[in-house]
C-alpha cells in the first residue's frame, strides 16, 4: 500500500529539489562550484545547466540499469556513467563558446565529483523508476541552478556593476571587487543562507507543518 | 564449497559484465561526442584567432600562416604549433606579423597573441588568448585602457647586429614608464603585467632576429591560382 503511494509522481517529486531540499541552500552540497564559478551570472547559469544535464542524464541511466548493477560495483558504475555525461557536456560547451569554456575552467570536469550527482544516483535514481528519477533530478538541477544564479547575480551586480554582462550603473560605479573574488563567494553565500533560514523560520511559525514533513535542526 | 555467508555472493562474472558493458557504452558516447564536436571546436578556435589578429595587426584583412625552420620561411600546415601569422591589407601589402607568446602569470600560464609592425619596428597590439588570472585584478591586463595603451607602439628595434632587441622589453612599476620599450604595470596586477612583459620579451628576442632577413619574402601577398 505504502509502496504504491511512494511510486506516485507528484509536484513534490520536482519541487523538493527546488525548495525544501535545495541542494545548495538546504543540503549545502556541491559547495566547490557554488563558490568558485559564481563570479558572474552567465557563468552561474552555464554551470547550473551543465550540472542539470548531468544530473538528469545520469539519473535516467542509473534508474534504468539499477536492477542489473551488482551492489559491490555500483559506486564505480555510477561514477563511470557520470563521468561520461560530464565529458559530453565538456565537449558541447567547447563547441558552443570557447570564452565560456575558458571562464568555467576546470569546474566542468569537476562536475564528476560533485556530491549532489552521486548522492542523487545512489539515494534516489537507483531506487525509483526512470520517470520519477528524471523529474526529481530535473528539480534538483533547477534548484542548483537557481542557487547559483542567486549567488552569481548578486556577485556580478556588486563586483562588476553589471548583470548578464549588461552594464547597469554606468561608468561612475566603483566596483566592489572583493565580491567577484573568492571571499565574496563566502560573503554572499552566507547572506543567502541567512535569508533562507529566516524565511523558513517564519514559515514554520505561521503555518502548521504539512503532512509528512520532517523538521531538521530545530 | 565455502561456508555459507550471510549475503548471497555476486559472481565475479556479473560484475565484470556490468562494468565492461558500462565502460564500452561510455567509450562509445565519448567518441561520438568528440567526433561530432571536433569541427565546431576547430572552427571556434580559428574564429578566436582571427578576431585577435584583426586587433593586433590593425587594418589587416587577409592572413597567411608561416613557420620559421632553420632560417627559412615555410608555409605552416594545420597541425603545426609554433607558427606566425602575416597580415595583409586589401591591396596585398604586408602590415604586420603576429605570433603567440606565453609566460607564467599569477594563477596559470598567460597565452597571448602580439602584432609586430616592421614599419615602425614596434609592437602594435596584444590580445590575451587564454588566462586564469584573478577576476577584477589580474584579468585587467585584457581590458585596462591605460595598460593597453602601452602596446600602441611598444619599441622593439633590433640592435646593430640584428641578433637581439636593442632594448629588452621590460615591465616597470606603475607610473614609472619613461622609455618606449617599457610597459607600465597595472597597480594591483603587477605579477600579471610582468608576465606580459616577460612573454613579449622572450618571444620577440627569438622571433624578430629570425624573421627580419625573411621579411622581403613575404612583404607582398602573392596571388595564388
Amino acid at each position: 500500500m505504502s509502496r504504491r503511494r511512494d511510486d506516485r509522481l507528484t509536484w513534490e517529486t520536482f519541487s523538493e529539489g527546488l525548495w525544501r531540499e535545495n541542494p545548495v541552500f538546504v543540503m549545502l552540497l556541491g559547495m566547490c562550484p557554488v563558490l568558485a564559478v559564481t563570479n558572474s551570472a552567465v557563468n552561474a547559469l552555464a554551470m547550473g545547466l551543465a550540472t542539470t544535464f548531468v544530473l538528469v542524464a545520469s539519473g535516467l541511466l542509473v534508474s534504468l540499469l539499477a536492477r542489473y548493477i551488482p551492489r559491490q560495483v555500483r559506486i564505480a558504475t555510477y561514477i563511470v556513467i557520470i563521468a561520461t555525461f560530464v565529458t559530453l557536456i565538456d565537449y558541447s560547451i567547447q563547441a558552443i563558446s570557447l570564452d565560456l569554456y575558458n571562464a568555467l575552467g576546470a569546474f566542468i570536469q569537476l562536475i564528476v565529483v560533485n556530491c549532489i550527482i552521486l548522492g542523487r544516483a545512489e539515494a534516489y535514481a537507483s531506487r525509483n523508476r526512470p520517470l520519477k528519477a528524471v523529474v526529481n533530478a530535473a528539480g534538483m538541477g533547477a534548484g542548483f541552478t537557481f542557487a547559483l544564479l542567486c549567488l552569481g547575480g548578486v556577485r556580478e551586480l556588486l563586483g562588476a556593476g553589471s548583470l548578464f554582462g549588461f552594464d547597469l550603473f554606468g561608468p561612475n560605479f566603483q566596483p566592489w571587487v572583493v565580491m567577484v573574488l573568492p571571499p565574496g563567494g563566502f560573503l554572499v553565500l552566507g547572506g543567502w543562507l541567512l535569508l533562507f533560514d529566516w524565511m523558513k523560520q517564519r514559515g514554520r511559525e505561521t503555518e502548521p507543518l504539512p503532512r509528512g514533513e520532517t523538521v531538521h535542526g530545530r | 564449497m565455502n561456508a555459507p555467508t550471510l549475503q548471497p555472493r555476486t559472481p565475479a562474472t556479473a560484475m565484470l559484465v556490468v562494468l565492461g558493458g558500462i565502460a564500452m557504452l561510455s567509450g562509445l558516447l565519448v567518441v561520438l561526442a568528440a567526433q561530432l564536436t571536433a569541427p565546431l571546436i576547430a572552427e571556434n578556435q580559428r574564429e578566436a584567432i582571427e578576431r585577435a589578429l584583426v586587433k593586433v595587426i590593425p587594418g589587416s584583412v587577409t592572413y597567411r600562416r608561416y613557420k620559421v625552420e632553420e632560417g627559412r620561411l615555410l608555409p605552416a600546415g594545420e597541425a603545426d604549433d609554433d607558427i606566425l601569422y602575416a597580415g595583409y591589407d586589401d591591396r596585398g601589402r604586408l602590415l604586420g606579423i603576429a605570433a603567440r607568446a606565453a609566460a607564467q602569470g599569477y594563477a596559470d600560464m598567460i597565452y597571448l597573441l602580439y602584432g609586430y609592425d616592421p614599419g615602425c619596428e614596434c609592437i602594435r597590439g596584444i590580445q590575451v588568448l587564454k588566462l586564469a588570472e584573478t577576476p577584477g585584478l589580474g584579468d585587467k591586463i585584457t581590458k585596462d585602457p591605460d595598460f593597453l595603451k602601452n602596446f600602441e607602439a611598444l619599441d622593439a628595434r633590433l640592435d646593430a647586429a640584428g641578433t637581439a632587441l636593442l632594448n629588452p622589453i621590460v615591465t616597470v612599476k606603475h607610473g614609472s614608464k619613461r622609455n618606449p620599450w617599457e610597459i607600465d604595470a597595472i597597480s594591483g596586477a603587477t605579477i600579471s603585467s610582468r608576465a606580459v612583459g616577460k612573454a613579449l620579451n622572450r618571444s620577440a628576442q627569438k622571433l624578430l632576429p629570425a624573421i627580419r632577413p625573411l621579411l622581403l619574402q613575404i612583404h607582398r601577398l602573392e596571388e595564388k591560382g
